[in-house]
Formats: C-alpha cells, sequence, structure tokens
C-alpha cells in the first residue's frame, strides 16, 4: 500500500518526460545487441518480472536488470502491476500465468500466497547468498512454514523526521534526541510562530499515522513486544499500547501544532503533506520515510540544505528503526527464476541500484560508500546500526484488512484517535476489534 | 435477436425492398403484422408477381425460398453472438452469485453470511446508508437541475452555446472530474476555490484579525492568561502612572508588518496615563531575555488594549508601531487589569469542511450533478421541443399565468421524459464508483456500495465472497430500474 502511495510520488516527481519514456520502454523488450556477451548460460531464457514501481523507480530497476542480463545473457522483461499488486498478480495466478518473478510490497502478501502454495521455496543455493548477506530477521520475514521464500530487495528506512534547518535554527531549536525533547522543541517553534508540524491524515494516506505509532511503539516497549503485537499475539488493549498513544496524544492532542488544524491534517495526503512544508512553508516538520525524498524533490526545496532528516526520537530505551520493503519471490520453477533471485540477493545487485539513488539496500553487504547521497549514506548508517533491533513496518506485516486498507482497520482508528486523542481506551478496543476480525479471516 | 428463428421458412415473404425486416423484428408487435401465418406468402407472392412481372413463376419460387434463410442457418449466424453474449455476460453474472455464498478462499461454503454482513457494523451500515443518499438526492437533483436549465435556455438566444457548455463535463472523465473537486474542495482557502469563496463572503461582512492564534507565555514567566474565547488578560494589576509590558508569543511570520519595528520600552507613563507595549517576545535563534524586549524582537502594532475594572471597561488604547501604547485617561480609582480582547487573536475563517465527515457525501453528489446535469437538460430538453405548441398556446389564451402553463401543461407533457431520465440516473448512481474513489479517497463517511464492493473483493479487503454479494445485491437494485425502463419503452413502440 504505502510503497504504491511513495510510487505516485516518485512518478509525479520526476516529471513527464520520464515517466513518458518509461511509458514508451514499457512493452519493450531489452535490445540484445551483443551486449549480453560477457555471460551465457542463460542464453535465449526469458525472465518476466513484476513490480509496481514506475517512473524514475522503474527506471532504476530496469538498470539492475539489465546488469543481470549483461552477467547472465538472459532476456528480462518488466511488467508493472500498477499500484495493487494484488489485483494484478492473484488473477494471474489463478490462470497459473504468474511472472517469474514478482515483487510484492508488503510480506503479509507473502505469506498469504505462501500459505496457499503459490510460491516457489529458494533453492539453498540462493538461501545460501541470503544467508551471506542478510540478517536472520530478514530471512524469517520472507520464510513461511521452514521455506525461505523471498528476497528483500529494497528497503524504505521509516524512522525519519524531515525538517526545515533554517526554521529550527530561527527558533533556536536543535534537533531533538527523545520523544519529549521533540515535544518541547514543538512548543517553542509555536512560541516562535512557527506551525511545527504538518500530518498526513486522510483517510487515503493514514498510514503515515500507523509509522507514528510504530516508531513509539518499537522506541518504548522494545522488539520483543512489538514482534507480539504485529502478530497479534499481544493484544491491543495491552498496557503498553496504552503508554505509546498517550505518548503519541502528547503531539497529536495538540491540533495548533499541526499547519491548518485538525481539519486540514484529516484531510491531507502524504505528498501534499511533505509540499506544505517544503514547498509551502506552512510547517517545520513533516514525518515520512526516505522516499519523502521523492517528493522534496518537486519542490524548490533541496534535499540536503533545505531539507533534512533527524532520526525519529526515542520515546524509551530503543532507538526505533523501523523498515518497510519489498520482497522479490519466485512464482515458477524455472532455471531464470531461481537465478534472477540470487541475483536480487547478492551484494552486486545492491551495489548497482543504491549507485543509481533513491534506493536504500538491507543487504548489510553494501555498505554506506555504494551510495551516491550524503542523505541515504546517513539513513544507511542508522539503519544497519540498528542492526537486530531494526523491525519491518507492523501494519505491512497486519492482514492487508486491518494494515493496509484506506478507511479502514488500524488506518482508521489511528485517524479517529488523532481526531480525539483524550479516548485512548477507546481507541484500543476498536483497534483490538479490528485486529481480532481480521487475524481470524 | 431471437425473431427468426421462430419464424418457420417461407413465413416470412416479404418482398425485397419493403422496408428492413431486421427494424420490424426488433419488436414483437411489428413482426406480429407482416408475419402472419398463412396470409403471408400469398402476400408476397403477389407482390412479386407485380413487381416482377416479365420474370418465370418457377425463378420466382425459387428466389424467395432463396430470401429466407433456413433456421438452422440464422441460429449459426446468431451463435458466435449467443457464445460471446453467454461467456461475457451470463457466465460472470452465474459465477457471482455462486461465488457470493461463499468465503474468502472460495471453497468454504458461507451461506448468506456474506449478505448480511453487508448490513452489519457501524462502517457498512452507513455505506449503505450513503447508498440511499445518493440513490433518492442525486437523480432527483439531477433531473431538476436539467429541467431547469432545458426550460430556461429554449427561452434564450444563445442556447445552443449554453447548453453546449453545461453540457460539457460530461466530456470529461470521471476521474478527471474527480480529481478537479478535489481541488475544489480542498481545506486550506488559498487552494480550494469553494473555501476561498466562502471566506471572501465571510471576511467582506466578518474582516479577520490581526494576530490570530498569538498567545501569552505560559509557565512560572507567565505575564498573562488567555480565555478559552482568546481574550488576553494580564496577571499583574496596574494603577494609573505605571507602565504595563505585555508579552506575546505565537505571532505567524507572515502576520508580522513587512519591516518589523523594533519593541521598546514602554514610555513613562505621566500621572493618571497607563503606558505599556506589546511585541513578539520571541528573539530570533533562541535565546533572549523573557518578557523585555530584547534587541531584534518586533513590536505590534494595532492591537486594540483595554484597561478593565471590576468587569468595565475604564480605558482604551490602540498600538503604536513600535508596540508601544497610551492610555490619557483610565475612569475612576483603584487599580485595573489590562485586556487584549478576542478580536485581536481570533483564528481566520477557514471555511468549510467539505471532505469532512458531514459534508463529504453531499459534496461528492456536487460533483457528481456538474457531470451529469447537462446530460439531462439534453434529454429534457429534446423532450420539451417535441410538446405541441398548441397545447402551451391555449392554455396561455385561456388566461394562465407562465408558472401555471409550466405547472399544468408543460411539466405532465414532459412527465415521461423526466421518468426516463430519472431511472437511468438511479441505475446511474447506484453503480457510482470513480468520484467516491477519489474524492473520498476510502473514508467511510463517504463511501457507497459501489465502492465497497471493489474494496472487499480486491482494495485490501482480500475476499471476493462479500464483494460478489455486494454485486448481486447492486445486481437485484438495478434490475426494477431496467425493468421498468424497458417495458415503458415497449409500451412506447406498441
Amino acid at each position: 500500500m504505502r510503497t504504491g502511495r511513495r510510487v505516485i510520488g516518485a512518478a509525479v516527481a520526476v516529471g513527464l518526460a520520464l515517466s513518458a519514456s518509461a511509458a514508451c520502454g514499457g512493452g519493450d523488450k531489452k535490445k540484445d545487441d551483443g551486449g549480453s556477451t560477457q555471460g551465457s548460460e542463460l542464453k535465449g531464457v526469458k525472465i518476466e518480472v513484476a513490480a509496481k514501481w514506475t517512473g524514475t523507480e522503474e527506471q532504476n530497476f530496469r538498470q539492475v536488470l539489465k546488469a543481470f542480463e549483461k552477467q547472465t545473457g538472459a532476456t528480462v522483461s518488466y511488467a508493472s502491476t500498477g499500484e495493487n499488486t494484488d489485483a494484478y498478480l492473484g488473477p494471474r495466478i489463478a490462470a497459473k500465468n504468474p511472472p517469474d518473478v514478482a515483487i510484492l510490497p508488503q510480506p503479509g502478501l507473502l505469506q498469504q500466497y505462501a500459505a496457499k502454495d503459490q510460491l516457489k521455496p529458494l533453492t539453498p543455493d540462493v538461501v545460501g547468498e541470503i544467508d551471506k548477506n542478510f540478517s536472520p530477521y530478514w530471512k524469517n520475514l520472507a520464510s513461511a512454514k521452514g521455506q525461505t521464500y523471498g528476497v528483500l530487495a529494497k528497503a524504505a528506512y521509516k524512522s525519519i523526521i524531515w525538517y526545515r534547518p533554517k526554521v529550527l535554527q530561527d527558533a533556536g531549536v536543535n534537533p531533538p534526541q527523545t520523544f519529549d525533547d521533540l515535544v518541547k522543541a514543538a512548543g517553542t517553534l509555536q512560541d516562535a510562530g512557527q506551525t511545527p508540524f504538518t500530518i498526513a491524515a486522510a483517510s487515503s494516506d493514514s498510514w503515515t499515522l500507523t509509522d507514528w505509532f510504530e516508531n513509539v511503539y518499537l522506541s518504548q516497549a522494545g522488539p520483543d513486544n512489538y514482534d507480539k503485537l504485529a502478530k497479534h499475539e499481544m493484544k491491543w488493549t495491552d498496557p503498553t499500547v496504552t503508554t505509546a498513544l498517550q505518548t503519541l496524544a502528547k503531539i497529536w492532542g495538540k491540533p495548533e501544532w499541526m499547519a491548518g488544524g485538525l481539519a486540514t491534517a484529516t484531510k491531507t495526503k502524504f505528498d501534499e503533506s511533505v509540499t506544505q512544508v517544503f514547498g509551502q512553508d506552512k510547517a517545520a516538520m513533516v514525518y515520512g520515510g526516505d522516499f519523502a525524498a521523492a517528493n522534496i524533490s518537486t519542490t524548490k526545496a533541496k534535499v540536503g540544505t533545505d531539507a533534512q532528516v533527524f532520526p525519529f526520537p526515542k520515546a524509551g530505551n530503543t532507538a526505533p528503526a523501523v523498515l518497510g520493503g519489498d520482497v522479490a519471490v519466485a512464482l515458477k520453477d524455472s532455471k531464470g527464476a531461481m537465478a534472477l533471485m540470487k541475483y536480487l540477493a547478492s551484494p552486486d545487485a545492491g551495489r548497482t541500484w543504491a549507485k543509481l539513488g533513491g534506493y536504500l539496500s538491507p543487504n548489510k553487504n553494501v555498505g554506506p560508500d555504494a551510495y551516491s547521497d550524503p542523505i541515504s549514506k546517513q539513513l544507511i548508517e542508522a539503519m544497519q546500526k540498528a542492526g537486530d533491533s531494526a523491525r519491518y513496518d507492523m501494519s505491512d506485516l497486519a492482514p492487508a484488512a486491518f494494515g493496509g486498507t484506506p478507511g479502514s482497520g488500524e488506518w482508521e482508528d489511528l485517524r479517529g484517535f488523532l481526531q480525539k486523542p483524550s479516548d485512548v481506551k477507546g481507541a484500543q478496543d476498536k483497534l483490538e476489534a479490528d485486529a481480532t476480525k481480521a487475524f481470524k479471516s | 435477436m431471437t425473431a427468426p428463428k421462430d419464424r418457420a421458412p417461407g413465413d416470412d415473404g416479404t418482398p425485397p425492398g419493403d422496408g428492413t425486416p431486421q427494424g420490424r423484428e426488433s419488436s414483437p408487435g411489428a413482426a406480429d403484422t407482416t408475419a402472419a401465418p398463412g396470409g403471408a406468402p400469398a402476400v408476397a407472392v403477389a407482390a412479386l408477381e407485380t413487381k416482377a412481372g416479365e420474370a418465370k413463376a418457377g425463378r420466382t419460387a425459387k428466389r424467395a425460398r432463396g430470401l429466407t434463410p433456413p433456421s438452422w442457418l440464422s441460429l449459426s449466424f446468431l451463435l458466435p453472438a449467443l457464445l460471446l453474449l453467454g461467456f461475457l455476460v451470463l457466465y460472470p453474472i452465474v459465477f457471482s452469485v455462486v461465488r457470493s455464498f461463499f468465503g474468502a478462499n472460495g471453497h468454504s461454503f458461507a451461506g448468506v453470511d456474506n449478505y448480511t454482513g453487508i448490513f452489519q457494523g457501524h462502517d457498512n451500515l452507513m455505506t449503505v446508508g450513503n447508498t440511499a443518499i445518493w440513490v433518492v438526492v442525486a437523480p432527483t437533483l439531477v433531473t431538476v437541475l436539467g429541467l431547469i436549465f432545458a426550460v430556461l435556455t429554449e427561452r434564450i438566444r444563445w442556447s445552443t452555446a449554453f447548453k453546449m457548455v453545461v453540457f460539457m463535463p460530461m466530456a470529461v472523465s470521471f476521474l478527471a472530474s474527480g480529481v478537479i473537486f478535489r481541488l475544489v474542495y480542498e481545506q486550506d482557502p488559498n487552494m480550494g476555490v469553494a473555501n476561498a469563496a466562502m471566506v471572501a463572503v465571510h471576511d467582506t461582512f466578518k474582516p479577520g484579525a490581526g494576530y490570530p492564534g498569538a498567545g501569552p507565555r505560559t509557565g512560572k514567566d507567565a505575564r498573562a492568561t488567555q480565555q478559552g474565547d482568546g481574550t488576553i488578560v494580564s496577571t499583574q494589576q496596574y494603577q494609573a502612572g505605571q507602565s504595563a509590558l505585555l508579552p506575546l508569543l505565537r505571532i505567524k511570520p507572515e502576520d508580522l508588518p513587512k519591516k518589523p519595528v523594533q519593541a521598546v520600552q514602554p514610555p513613562a507613563a505621566k500621572p493618571g496615563e497607563l503606558t505599556g507595549a506589546v511585541w513578539f517576545d520571541f528573539t530570533k535563534g533562541g535565546g533572549g531575555v523573557p518578557n523585555q524586549p530584547n534587541a531584534g524582537e518586533s513590536g505590534l502594532s494595532r492591537i486594540k488594549v483595554e484597561a478593565v475594572r471590576d468587569g468595565k471597561v475604564v480605558g482604551k488604547a490602540t498600538t503604536r508601531d513600535d508596540g508601544t501604547f497610551t492610555m490619557r485617561k483610565v475612569k475612576g480609582d483603584g487599580a485595573v487589569t489590562l485586556r487584549l480582547p478576542k478580536s485581536n487573536f481570533t483564528a481566520s475563517y477557514g471555511g468549510a469542511q467539505w471532505l469532512g465527515s458531514t459534508l463529504i457525501t453531499p459534496a461528492i453528489i456536487g460533483a457528481y450533478l456538474w457531470v451529469w446535469s447537462g446530460f439531462a437538460m439534453v434529454l429534457i430538453a429534446a423532450g420539451l421541443a417535441a410538446i405541441p405548441r398548441d397545447a402551451l398556446e391555449a392554455a396561455r389564451v385561456d388566461g394562465a399565468t407562465e408558472w401555471q402553463v409550466f405547472r399544468r401543461v408543460t411539466i405532465p407533457l414532459l412527465a415521461p421524459v423526466l421518468t426516463v431520465v430519472l431511472v437511468t440516473m438511479v441505475i446511474n448512481v447506484l453503480k457510482v464508483f470513480d468520484l467516491v474513489y477519489i474524492i473520498g479517497g476510502g473514508d467511510p463517511h463517504a463511501n457507497v456500495l459501489a465502492y465497497q464492493m471493489w474494496a472487499e473483493s480486491f482494495g485490501g479487503g482480500n475476499d471476493p465472497g462479500k464483494g460478489s454479494a455486494i454485486a448481486v445485491l447492486l445486481f437485484l437494485l438495478v434490475v426494477p430500474a431496467m425493468l421498468f425502463n424497458i417495458r415503458r419503452m415497449r409500451r412506447e413502440r406498441a
């Protein structure tokens, strides 16, 4: 879900020129003009990859695929799934005509397909490559019933807050380290006449609220509780959730800290929340993953100078590191599919991709040096520092009905909480009821 | 399409050049008259004989037989169409009905749970309720608007141009209309034209305050408190001859004067006077002594200050450019508190919450009207043109007012057309999706059944069973309207 919104942002970001060229290149096969001389073990093998990327993201991924073609001699074609991956793949799987490899925006989808035996388990060869390059948490995430099915191809780092350095300087505020500092900083910014935040809480984009919650919760309750809550082994009525919501209410309970107040916040989409801060100077800070850079680049603000990031402040003992990411899975048992999976798990692919920008690799053997821009370097350092306590976005692990549907489940429940932050208990009851319903089916 | 096969070969003796048989076949009534059993061949032969007098009788008979295809032949021509229809229309309908009785995975039998589920839970009921609102309100308004436009354009000179403009939204895709109206309803008055209009009207009658959102410092350094309505009252009491400091915070940069004037200490008060300073007590970059006008802090001009004793205003002043004020006369004796009335600070009017929980469905219906009223207008205008003028003339000659003519003559004569428009719109409204998807963006307050159908099956719900149940329900709801339309059409032809 959320990567989809991001893709839209990116596509818009880069402008029509790029998307137009992407569209033109959409159908054609890669030119096989002798470029594939270096490798030939897969000569003549055709592989189809489906992912939801468009625009620059698609361009960059095609570059990575080109490198794979060069290495192996295979011919790879790219198919865009559109925003709703399941709606695209579901019918193709049912028709027994799936692409060789698909990139799923959520591990939840991987579990769903794996439960129906629609995925091909990775060969030991590929699993070996994963063991070499990924921490066990990521491997488990892409595994079901003791089998490994997926490779985390691309990560999104969601524990950051973007800000305008000049505004913070004018107000004499330093980037806060703890959540209480953040609250204090917001107060000072308000005293200085600046609006501290924009919040994207439109029904369609309330995933930003789940991300706020996840960062606070991971930080306060720790990774173990986080895992339990993610699997719904712990109830949403748990006291740890109460504390997290109360902590959030320190900011969410202050409509005067949101640009345009609650009325605007509850109708703001993610893209708008970013451009309101950096294009229209309506506020000082906005929550957004690394992918917000694409939105910022549509404004006159420059990432790195006019737009900087600080890590999501600690609300407890753990420095939160919440990640999103796209998982590659094999849907056909072909030789080409496994070779591509292995390539995607290798540091080679990560490095090629990292150089192109707009990409963070969950591969621990792709060091910060592989990245070209300073912000990515800063993010990848923070991400690799978090190491084993980094966690995958909780709402993306939940069944889509709870964690991935606009207007219902966790999205809408937290949106309700934002509108009525005094009612922690009511919010918890609603969350629990919705979670129970979604996890049961 | 079924007509040819229930005719015996030879029955159909339509002579060449006698109209198109297909045209008649589509209406059973017409078919009866041409293909009266027994009589038809005779007529045909007679017609042919007179027409082709020089031709031999044998040849004529041969040609007549050649003109009527045998039923197996016509069937085989129809077969592809029938197969295609069956495959594209019947099969999906039957499959959806069957699927609606199964759970999310497609194997477990769910009985009627999927159907009862549509009416369970707060959000689902809201969806059903919204659909009901749509069905009742939207077609009615579209028809009424269409009628008004049609009647009015009939009398103006540039009616074609006007009609074209009203009809133009039909040429815009729903998705684009949705995007347009999302922008129209944007909350920020600087972006959304709906709120811009409301704010413009509001501010004409009630201009905004100078410093919306401003307030005093809180905590131990507080010099004043802010009441619930925005009024700021000094904590300290002052006597005539004293000077007061009233620091304020939270002044928005855009509310400060273009060239800020350095805040200063208030001038010394002469006997009987009360002086003071109101300024933005925030030093750029932080620091500075709180509650003192430091270098770089700017005075706040044109703020109204009142001196209050026992709830009565006993003195008034307005701040100068540097934020200082002098109250020349303070009535009576004794200490006073200083008050900055709320009119200085009330938050600016931001317009209505078009996409808020209460207005969102009406707002989307508004967008729908924009798109469809042109369609209704064109249909109704056509009906209007067909009304016999003499009926209207007669009514006018009899002394009816224009309103009476409209109410008693035009509307009854137009009733058939109005019904067609209304019923067509009902069918259309039940299927409304694009606008709800784009403008509502999933907000449960905007949901309708057609959107819910998509959301349950593909948009995250991942339960084709529930989605199919909603689809079947929608189908059942549309069927009466369809039947009504079809029957009307038949009656008209007969």
